[in-house]
């Protein structure tokens, strides 16, 4: 299943629901074009939901990371939120988990955006 | 368990990626493996074939990538060529490494070591070959 994504807004926060997989190829460009179209319009407070992202490969962990420190670069903050356990396994085993915000709750997460 | 080989030779493209992961998902259910085994193997051979396609071969059409499967008693046997300039294990970095944490790339060999038994890696003047194996019974 390639990656599909959508936004709404909740409270000033950019909420991207992400779905299916983000490897390399068709589904890390979209993450990444979609982090840029974001920023482009001043969407800077940005929520990842990869709660139905079932796969991932380094391709996809390096465009997470790319899209990280744009965001940070341009002021913003870019958050994660209900990791599946493959992705955060992941995520772990490439000590990338302590250096993104990860969350698994919502509201919480909204909340926490400065 | 009966020994079985089978070998591919694939064109350099993002569908040999896709495929190398299916058929090393495929081999590794029939091999007998778990779900989470399953998807460590699948998950490593798409990493060397990630590597072989756009590293190694650079999308040349020209140049092939082999992958072969040989399944054992004891083990599962994965076997990755490219057609590239040789890969030097000894200069890939260290992804942990805190200067290398944002990379955006570069994690590719460290998932294939943490996720398979055993792993060589045997770079020449006409290609890389990157064997990766997972033992049966652990």
């Amino acid at each position: 299943m390639s990656m599909k994504s959508s936004t709404r807004q909740v409270d000033g926060v950019t909420i991207v629901d992400l779905s299916g997989r983000i490897t390399l190829g068709e589904g890390s460009v979209m993450l990444r074009d979609q982090v840029r179209d974001l920023l482009s319009k001043g969407q800077k407070k940005i929520l990842l939901n990869l709660g139905d992202v079932n796969y991932i490969d380094s391709s996809g962990i390096g465009e997470l990371v790319s899209a990280f420190t744009t965001v940070k670069n341009q002021g913003g903050e870019l958050k994660l939120l209900n990791l599946t356990k493959k992705v955060h396994d992941l995520l772990q085993i490439t000590k990338l988990y302590t250096v993104f915000d990860v969350k698994d709750d919502e509201a919480g997460a909204v909340k926490s955006f400065s | 368990m009966s020994h079985k080989q089978v070998s591919y030779t694939l064109d350099s493209t993002l569908e040999t990626v896709n495929n190398a992961e299916e058929t090393a998902s495929r081999m590794a259910a029939e091999a007998g493996f778990g779900d989470e085994d399953v998807m460590k193997i699948s998950m490593a051979v798409r990493e060397a074939a990630v590597n072989a396609v756009l590293h190694g071969n650079a999308y040349d059409p020209g140049k092939k990538v082999t992958l072969a499967f040989e399944r054992t008693s004891d083990d599962l046997v994965i076997t990755i060529r490219d057609q590239g300039k040789g890969l030097d294990p000894s200069k890939i970095p260290d992804p942990l490494a805190p200067e290398n944490l944002l990379k955006t790339s570069g994690r590719g060999i460290f998932i294939i070591r943490s996720f398979m038994d055993e792993v060589e890696i045997n770079p020449s003047q006409t290609g890389t070959e990157i064997k990766l194996v997972k033992h049966v019974h652990g």
